[in-house]
């Protein structure tokens, strides 16, 4: 097996222990639909869209208190090294439920009441945390259609490499590592909307990767928001 | 799928009754409900166990098998878990293909057993390459009376811990399934808490009721020597730092009374 981290503590790909990779994040990249945003989050390459609020299908999962939220996260055959069966998988189904569920905290949907809204996200590359990418996207996403939210919401993993606990794994290092803890947080009120762990540490260890984790959606966060205003802010029309 | 709905008035007197400190059945906001445990109830699996935790009742049926390992690990066996929640479980379920809900509970039981080394999986090959043993560990759900994912733990471990698998011969490359068993080796015992988060009350193994109306679910799963190897938050609502931190403290704790409760029930 390679070794994942030099005695310097450099990493495979050159980054240190608590270095996110690189992250580009541009709202409104879909003109079809009411909210958009396209990520890139090292490797993976994230399209999510938001259509809604609109008419709820079926008619009979309306809620006349607010409006309901659908979500799917879906890979396309090409975005992993062999090739992946097209059909929906239980993985996939398993995160879509988990991420409507980060995303939900952060909606007010008591403002649409009798509504759908609806965030797909495409994974078109995937590199190790693309879950994590994916959340990044719709929340860019959501925001950019205008929807009412409390807080974006901003996720980030971390996990374990060769008896280290670090920040945002790769593909790699994933596969290779030997923990691993996505998390998604409202990064004003310190809330977590989406905690996942599988593999062996600590209780030590176990506190510094939640830490080490909303230290990473932190600076998740500050990205969204620069990608938000470049959109809304740096417009043409505003600088005439 | 249907949607149990909870009345305003039994939301209202357990919101209220948890402001004085009540549970709905008078339990501790730390104290799981009472667990029994009923082993090899099912003859043809190579174990199983019969769970019930308060009126939630779960059967695990194990059956080990050999099988041709995936080429990608050649020398491990494989561990397969599903949980099933049958239409006898409650009004709100139907027959047909498995909803979100469910495919989560099975997921998060299966990392739940897999990442915590309860099995050794290198110690399950036959022939690398060709065959493996491969454990199957089924969940039955008889009756949802609220925290399937302690339930389903519970019944996985117990039915593992009393798991017996065929002896395989090798003759050239036929294999040979003998009438014998042996023990299946365990190395540590895997123990789900689920908490339930309602306003900003929690509590642990949270009723069906109780479930009804919480904004937010965490399962942490801890191993016999205190690491963590599974967590899992569900449902729309959130959680503090402060909180995840606190309740990481009462899972190692509450993990290991319920570990001697399990390990005790079992020797019996």
């Amino acid at each position: 097996m390679t070794e994942l981290l030099n005695e310097s503590n450099i990493r495979l790909d050159g980054r240190k222990i608590n270095e996110l990779r690189k992250i580009t994040i541009k709202a409104g990249v879909i003109p079809n639909a009411n909210g958009s945003a396209y990520v890139e989050f090292g490797g993976n390459k994230v399209m999510a869209a938001v259509y809604g609020p609109r008419e709820v299908q079926p008619k009979h999962l309306t809620d006349n208190s607010k409006a309901i939220l659908k979500c799917r996260y879906h890979m396309t055959p090409y975005s992993v090294d062999t090739r992946k069966n097209p059909s929906f998988s239980r993985r996939e189904n398993e995160i879509s439920k988990i991420t409507k569920e980060a995303l939900m905290p952060a909606i007010i949907l008591e403002e649409y009441p009798r509504t759908e809204i609806d965030v797909w996200i495409e994974i078109l590359q995937s590199d190790g945390g693309s879950r994590c990418a994916g959340i990044n996207a719709a929340s860019v996403a959501l925001a950019d259609a205008g929807i009412s939210m409390r807080d974006l919401v901003a996720a980030c993993a971390a996990g374990k490499i060769e008896s280290k606990i670090v920040l945002d794994l790769n593909d790699q290092e994933d596969k290779e590592g030997t923990s691993d803890m996505p998390i998604a947080l409202m990064p004003n009120s310190n809330k977590l909307t989406l905690f996942q762990f599988d593999g062996k540490l600590t209780h030590e260890e176990f506190l510094e990767s939640i830490d080490i984790s909303i230290k990473g959606c932190k600076e998740v966060y500050e990205i969204q928001k620069e990608a938000l205003r470049k959109k809304y802010f740096d417009s043409e029309d505003d600088k005439n | 799928m249907k949607i149990t709905i909870i009345s305003n008035s039994v939301k209202r007197d357990i919101i209220e009754n948890l402001k004085e400190n009540k549970r709905e059945d008078n339990r501790e906001f730390y104290q799981h409900r009472e667990l029994e445990i009923e082993t090899n109830v099912i003859e043809k699996a190579n174990g199983s166990a019969r769970v019930k935790l308060g009126d939630t009742e779960v059967v695990a049926g194990i059956k080990i098998e050999p099988l041709k390992p995936y080429p990608d690990s050649p020398n491990e066996g494989l561990l397969m878990v599903n949980a099933e929640i049958l239409p006898i479980a409650g009004q709100e379920y139907e027959p047909g293909p498995p909803q979100p809900q469910t495919i989560e509970l099975s997921r998060v039981s299966d990392r739940g057993i897999r990442e915590s080394g309860m099995i050794d999986f290198s110690k399950l090959v036959i022939k690398e390459k060709e065959y493996v043993y491969s454990v199957f560990a089924d969940v039955a759900i008889i009756n949802d009376a609220g925290n399937l994912f302690d339930a389903t733990s519970y019944s996985i471990v117990s039915a593992l811990l009393t798991s017996n698998m065929p002896i395989i011969e090798l003759d050239g490359n036929e294999i040979k399934i003998l009438d014998e068993y042996k023990k299946l080796e365990i190395k540590t015992i895997p123990i789900a808490t689920t908490f339930a988060k309602i306003n900003d009350t929690i509590i642990i193994d949270p009723t069906k009721n109780e479930e009804g109306i919480m904004n937010s679910r965490l399962t942490l799963v801890t191993n016999t020597d205190g690491n963590f190897v599974a967590a899992q938050k569900g449902n729309p609502g959130s959680i503090t730092i402060n909180e995840l931190k606190e309740l990481t403290e009462i899972s190692k704790e509450k993990g290991a009374v319920i570990r001697n409760i399990i390990k005790d029930k079992i020797e019996k």
